[in-house]
């Protein structure tokens, strides 16, 4: 653990200095940060997976207060967690079920290659789960202690065996499976684009008109794909202020080749009836469906829902948020600097306080995020597949454990 | 030092690679101290720095800015409360635990620096500076991009290795009412060329009252186009070179950045370096230099200027987290709000403070742990930690620091102080602008802790001040007696009332945290319309000084004269440290530094020199001509050696005749009875050779008759050593 103390500090910083900002590239960060986390921590001879969770949790923690509005940060520690208790599961089950396929994916994780789809982790996870419990909602609102009653009894089973050998062997394939499993989270997250812009043809047809607000990597490639396979569609891009990222993406797509037009935001009013379908991306997609996006996006919302518009959410599930929103206006969102908008030059004189009553006259707001509420979500597109916004709970259960929705530190003892 | 070293340190510099430049880590030097009273009495038992500005130190919000801008190596010079400065570097984390950040830093401590200029002369004692680093004061928030600056500066570098230093600079309109900008300070004015951004004019406090700059012709005379600004804001963020320390090391009588510094640089043209300007534009940057600042800067912290240096984004240490709530109102997690009281907007709460019932909170910032009775109004106001205040109290536009205690139905009217623990007994009115502390009021000697620099009231900006010009002698009052005079039968205050000694030349509305009264913006506002009438429109001033310059080319001799008297002038100041006791040679070599800055003869050094000691002499004779004659000779006796330095040849010796001719003639009258007496003392002393007083006579003759009366009043002597010389010669 203290080896890792400095990379866990250093990151913490970046967070808190909104140097890494960005779902995408904070999800994969933490991904990575907290898969050395693991393969750094020293295995105890009993109650393994729990304190192992423990140390993500610990780390998690620190990561989720250093920048809450990241809540890809969180997404990502919670789904370690529930990787965890998964590969425990697994290799509990494994331990009863025989030793033939403990020997084998040992074998695997050794030769460093985790290619084999038919013994994935996960896979076998899921497989001892079904096995052990069926999924209901006793599942779900079951709490820790099962699982450390689990772990428990499995290490107290190698005990029993009476070989310490093997034991040393099940830990370590613990810490591996874990690791592979984490490996695989990256994967998925550096591929999610490729698997959501597969979908694009089922969406975008011929001849149609899509808008767009700011710029999304998401978006971005999805409309390439469409592209390459040689649909013809045209693209209203509004510039997305007061960050103007769209203009980023009109020059991209023109690069590509695709119809693109560059309109104001306060103008999506008055072209939405001219388009077929809106396509944006997200910053999260929280638990009832709606969505933390960019500032300017319930607006477009509201304006397609007007016009009977499709309005369709494109993100990765590393966006996949088990929280449910709590006023998201103000506390999921984040206030950035008025320089964005004003000159503090031409403007310095609104803010002289001498000559003024000591309150200032001129206030300046500048939120990065909109939440837009589920209502107004036709379709979410995230690598697993579209799904309806009331679905979300569903896919959410899938990824996360129900008790790791609060993430913080249980000590050790209990 | 003497020009050769000074050419030496230059040459050196201009010598290096360039690539090795490039190389090394990026440094920069923290002055944990402002060198400055301005924040008296807080900072008599708390470093500047440390006070906290929006429930944080200052200093964590410049590391922070330094660590994310990508310094990798940080010097924090501490001075005044060097060990607060440093306990609270290990505590945050700073030092001790290297491998936690990106930036180390290293406290340096020195006691007896006064100034920013030996603070940079102990840094360059210590050799720890390799490369261009950043120089930043400890109270500088700012949250720019360092990378184009440097990148600009590099490259200015490695075309010209005299461009030493590269100034931040910022838009900002000063008001045109009170010509003071957002931050309590006089209206810069600075001459920019367009094109390469060089700065040519730097003036910190011009004359605003009559829109009026003086600026040297040859600046417009080598300079086809120039900017003239007074609406930029200086951010005291300089990325110097190393050659910025070893300048400071040679010219030991630079103290003040700007005022000596920069000013120096500029006027100097014999070194030739240069100072170049960047100007950010979305970025923030504004220093701290009074409580005027301190107020506009905590609320353009609270207004996100700042932003990622914002409270809910910036923690420190171990506290909760701050939640912002609509309306720029942060409130950190375990604030007990009573449900009737109101937090307006751009307010701050900090952790573990009550507020009670109908309270009302507004534009202020409430620390930790504060204990806030009911009915309490606050406004505009710093609270800091663990203070108490208990029910009915109101508190507008004023400070108040840790522990304080205020009476139930206390009143702290607008721009107060009130410093450590100071208590406030029941339904005592504290009147306006009031500072109170618990430590009395230090009288002159004792202020060597904190020293002020330059504040010398009129004029001549350029000449070094070498003493803390604080105007002294104010009785300490305890303030009992001074509240009961106004409050009747209540307990009053514990702690001691200041007065304010910077009165005489900073009026107290200008920098303090209230709003400037109404009645004196009224005032202003009628002096600037009538103003108005007077000169035309705001472009108007941007013109004018061309126009002024114009004037000036058909005066030359006027200029050099008016040289010549600064530098005599700065010879008289040097010698009167001499006077306090320093080495004589010390001061031969300050005068010829002088004379090099001034670019004189050796003999107009000779005259200035004799000229200041005279000047002595007449200061210590109190009034009789007997006592002149003999403290005259008594300070000839004392500073022949220095005085003979100086007359090598006879041309010298005939400056000081000539010199103290006009002395007597014009300025000091009182001497001119005793001409004749004193000429032979200067023979005697050998401090002018016959030589000189037989030729300064033959000069005379054909003078006119007005030009005559000294030689004629000294004409016995004249003869006498006439005389003396011609018998040497039958000798012979």
């Amino acid at each position: 653990m203290p080896d890792v103390q400095p990379l866990v500090s250093e990151f913490v910083l970046k967070l808190k200095r909104r140097k890494v900002e960005g779902s995408h590239a904070v999800a994969r960060q933490t991904a990575e940060l907290l898969r050395s986390v693991v393969s750094q921590h020293r295995m105890g001879s009993t109650n393994q997976a729990a304190a192992l969770a423990d140390a993500v949790r610990g780390v998690g923690e620190q990561l989720i207060a250093a920048n809450p509005i990241e809540l890809a940060v969180g997404n990502i520690v919670r789904r370690v967690l529930h990787i965890i208790k998964e590969e425990d599961i697994s290799s509990t089950a494994v331990g009863i079920e025989g030793l033939s396929v403990t020997a084998e994916s040992d074998d695997e994780y050794d030769s460093g290659n985790d290619d084999h789809p038919t013994l994935s982790a996960a896979v076998l996870a899921a497989h001892a789960r079904n096995a052990l419990r069926a999924p209901s909602l006793q599942t779900l609102l079951e709490d820790i202690p099962v699982s450390t009653a689990l772990s428990r009894s499995a290490s107290s089973a190698g005990d029993s065996d009476g070989k310490s050998g093997d034991k040393s062997s099940k830990s370590r394939k613990l810490k591996h499976d874990v690791i592979a499993a984490i490996g695989d989270l990256i994967d998925e997250i550096d591929t999610c684009y490729d698997q959501i812009s597969e979908q694009a043809v089922e969406h975008i047809h011929q001849n149609e008109v899509i808008l767009t607000l700011g710029r999304s990597r998401t978006v971005k490639e999805f409309l390439y794909a469409a592209k390459e396979k040689k649909r013809s569609f045209r693209v209203f891009v509004a510039e997305g202020a007061p960050r103007y990222k769209g203009h980023v993406l009109a020059k991209e797509l023109v690069e590509k080749g695709v119809q693109t037009t560059v309109i104001t935001d306060s103008a999506v009013f008055a072209m939405i009836s001219r388009v077929n379908m809106v396509i944006v991306g997200a910053h999260a997609i929280m638990a009832n469906g709606g969505v933390i996006a960019p500032v300017g996006m319930n607006m477009v919302a509201l304006a397609a829902q007007r016009h009977a518009v499709p309005f369709v959410v494109v993100a990765g599930s590393h966006k996949l948020c088990p929280l449910y929103p709590h006023n998201p206006e103000v506390l999921l969102n984040e206030l950035k600097s008025p320089s964005d908008l004003l000159d503090f030059g031409e403007f310095s004189s609104c803010m002289n306080f001498s000559t003024q009553d000591g309150t200032p006259l001129l206030n300046v707001v500048n939120p990065t995020f909109d939440y837009v509420p589920p209502k107004l979500v036709s379709l979410f597109i995230t690598d697993t597949g579209g799904h309806s916004p009331s679905y979300m709970y569903r896919l959410i259960a899938e990824y996360y454990s129900a008790d790791d929705l609060v993430v913080r530190r249980k000590s050790t003892s209990s | 030092m003497s020009k050769k070293s000074r050419g030496g340190g230059g040459g050196a510099a201009a010598g290096e690679d360039p690539e090795d430049l490039s190389r090394s880590p990026l440094q920069a030097v923290l002055l944990a101290d402002s060198f400055t009273l301005k924040f008296r009495p807080i900072t008599l038992e708390r470093p500047k720095v440390l006070l906290p500005l929006v429930n944080v130190p200052m200093i964590e919000y410049t590391l922070s800015w330094l660590e994310s801008a990508g310094v990798e190596e940080c010097f924090v010079f501490c001075c005044a409360h060097a060990q607060q400065v440093k306990e609270h570097l290990g505590k945050a984390g700073w030092t001790g635990k290297p491998a936690a950040r990106e930036m180390t830093v290293t406290a340096v401590e020195s006691h007896d620096a006064i100034s920013a200029g030996d603070a940079l002369r102990v840094m360059y004692g210590r050799g720890v500076i390799h490369g261009d680093f950043v120089l930043i004061s400890g109270d500088t928030i700012s949250n720019m991009n360092l990378k184009d600056a440097l990148q600009e500066h590099k490259d200015r570098r490695k075309k010209d290795p005299l461009a030493v230093m590269t100034m931040v600079i910022k838009h900002s309109k000063p008001s045109i009412l009170t010509n003071q900008t957002r931050l309590g300070n006089d209206e810069i004015v600075m001459a920019i060329d367009p094109e390469t951004k060089e700065l040519l004019y730097y003036e910190d406090r011009a004359d605003v009252s009559n829109l009026y700059v003086t600026i040297d012709k040859d600046i417009l005379a080598s300079n086809p186009t120039l900017q003239l600004r007074n609406n930029m804001e200086d951010c005291y963020i300089d990325i110097c070179s190393p050659e910025v320390l070893s300048l400071f090391t040679d010219n030991f009588d630079y103290q003040h950045l700007r005022r000596h510094f920069v000013k120096g640089l500029l006027v100097d043209d014999i070194m030739g370096y240069k100072i170049y300007t960047h100007e950010i534009r979305s970025s923030y940057a504004a220093r701290i230099d009074n409580f005027r600042s301190y107020d506009t800067v905590s609320k353009d912290i609270i207004q996100r200027w700042t932003y990622p240096m914002v409270p809910d984004v910036l923690s420190f240490g171990d506290r909760q987290e701050i939640k912002l709530h609509r309306q720029g109102i942060y409130k950190a997690s375990d604030v007990t709000l009573s449900h009737c009281a109101q937090i307006g907007a751009n307010s701050v709460v900090g952790n573990g403070t009550s507020v009670g019932e109908n309270c009302k909170v507004s534009n202020s910032v409430i620390g930790q742990g504060c204990n806030i009775g009911k009915n309490v109004l606050i406004h505009g106001s710093y609270i800091w930690d663990n203070v108490t205040i208990e029910d009915g109290c109101k508190v507008s536009n004023s400070l108040v620091c840790d522990g304080v205690h205020l009476g139930a139905g206390a009143i702290v009217e607008p721009g107060c102080i009130l410093s450590f623990k100071v208590e406030v007994g029941k339904n005592v009115v504290v009147p306006a602008y009031s500072k109170v502390a618990l430590l009395p009021q230090p009288s002159n000697e004792d202020s060597d802790e904190e020293l002020e620099y330059a504040d010398t009231n009129s004029g001549v900006t350029d000449s070094p001040p070498f003493s803390s010009m604080r105007s002294a002698d104010h009785p300490t009052v305890s303030d009992d007696d001074d509240l009961e005079a106004s409050e009747t039968g209540t307990c009053g205050v514990v702690g001691y009332v200041w007065e304010n000694v910077d009165a005489g030349i900073q009026e107290e509305w200008r920098q303090s945290i209230a709003p400037i009264p109404k009645d004196k913006l009224e005032e202003l506002q009628h002096a600037a319309s009538f103003d108005d009438d007077d000169d035309g429109s705001e472009d108007d001033f941007k013109n004018r000084p061309t126009v002024l310059d114009q004037d000036d080319d058909s005066d030359v001799s006027a200029v050099e004269d008016d040289d010549y008297s600064k530098f005599e002038k700065e010879v008289e100041e040097t010698f009167q440290r001499a006077l306090d006791g320093i080495h004589q040679d010390n001061l031969i070599l300050e005068i010829n530094a002088l004379r090099l800055s001034y670019s004189l003869q050796h003999a107009d050094c000779a005259g200035a020199l004799f000229h200041s000691v005279m000047r002595s002499a007449l200061v210590a004779a109190q009034s009789t001509n007997g006592n002149l004659l003999k403290t005259t000779a008594e300070a000839l006796g004392k500073w022949k050696d220095l005085l003979r330095n100086y007359t090598k040849s006879v041309d010298e010796e005939m400056e000081i005749l000539l010199k103290f001719e006009e002395m007597c003639q014009e300025n000091t009258k009182e001497f001119s009875p005793l001409f004749s007496k004193i000429l032979p003392y200067l023979y005697d002393k050998e401090v002018v050779s016959e030589d000189a007083i037989l030729r300064w006579a033959e000069e005379k003759e054909n003078a006119d008759e007005s030009d005559k009366v000294f030689v004629k009043q000294s004409e016995a002597f004249i003869q006498w050593l006439k005389e003396a010389e011609e018998e040497d010669e039958e000798e012979e």
